[in-house]
């Protein structure tokens, strides 16, 4: 299957927009994607192994996170995975 | 250096105008050249802060992956974002920074006083990874018909 990788994360892909990754699920695919490319790990597990919070991980057009199996979710060959860190902000610090 | 068109900042600066006193939101998609990122289009997005539009943004993951689709099929990437402070300066807050994510992208923000847009500034986010991560000022090129406009970033 593939997985779209953002801009900023192409660094460590060698450029590469769409990266092209065996398994049967989402977390097979991911570990695939990371043992291809260690250096991507850091960016996307926190130092306890968990996604980060503002990294999204869409399966097709679903968020992973909200997905019964989450990432044992099973994948096909046709299937799309996206890498979407989160873009938010605002213009001040108070609420 | 954000290259952009005329157009396209008048677009974004529109957007903030439309939105106040709401903060507006969008997607960059364009190159990243030698000299700095290049827009080719300006992609509108919704806000989805609905509980405090007012001084804070967010969109939503699903436009980000139309964004990113819709830049595919035009042989484009994302390279930035905008979005506007109503009533507050051009210049990156402290929540701007723990939430930007997206290395190498240029993040527009516009000033919107009064219901008016005012200065516009880019901040080019850097580093390596979240801990060393930084916005640096970069200036924005206007490209008018054959002529250029330069606005040099910094100000608020």
């Amino acid at each position: 299957m593939n997985i779209n990788i953002p801009t900023p994360l192409r660094t460590y892909t060698g450029g590469e927009q769409s990266v092209s990754v065996p398994g049967a699920t989402v977390a097979e695919a991911l570990e695939a994607l990371t043992g291809a490319y260690p250096e991507l790990r850091q960016h996307l597990y926190s130092a306890e192994g968990k996604l980060r919070s503002f990294v999204n991980i869409y399966l097709n057009d679903d968020d992973i996170r909200y997905l019964p199996q989450k990432e044992a979710t099973s994948v096909e060959e046709s299937d799309e995975l996206s890498i979407i860190p989160s873009i938010a902000g605002g213009c001040c610090c108070c609420l | 250096m954000l290259k952009l068109s005329y157009a396209d900042y008048v677009a974004l600066r529109a957007h903030g105008e439309e939105t106040y006193p709401h903060e507006c939101c969008g997607i960059l998609l364009g190159k990243a050249m030698p000299e700095g990122n290049a827009v080719r289009e300006v992609v509108r997005a919704g806000n989805t802060r609905t509980d405090s539009a007012h001084n804070r943004y967010h969109i939503a993951p699903e436009e980000l992956i139309q964004a990113q689709r819709q830049a595919r099929k035009l042989g484009l990437d994302i390279v930035g974002f905008y979005h506007s402070h109503p009533d507050h300066p051009a210049q990156w807050s402290q929540t701007d920074y723990i939430e930007a994510h997206w290395v190498g992208c240029s993040y527009v923000i516009t000033a919107v006083a009064q219901g008016k847009a005012k200065i516009s500034n880019s901040f080019l986010l850097t580093g390596s990874n979240e801990e060393d991560k930084k916005f640096l000022d970069e200036p924005i090129e206007i490209e008018v018909s054959n002529a250029e406009t330069k606005q040099e970033g910094g100000e608020q």
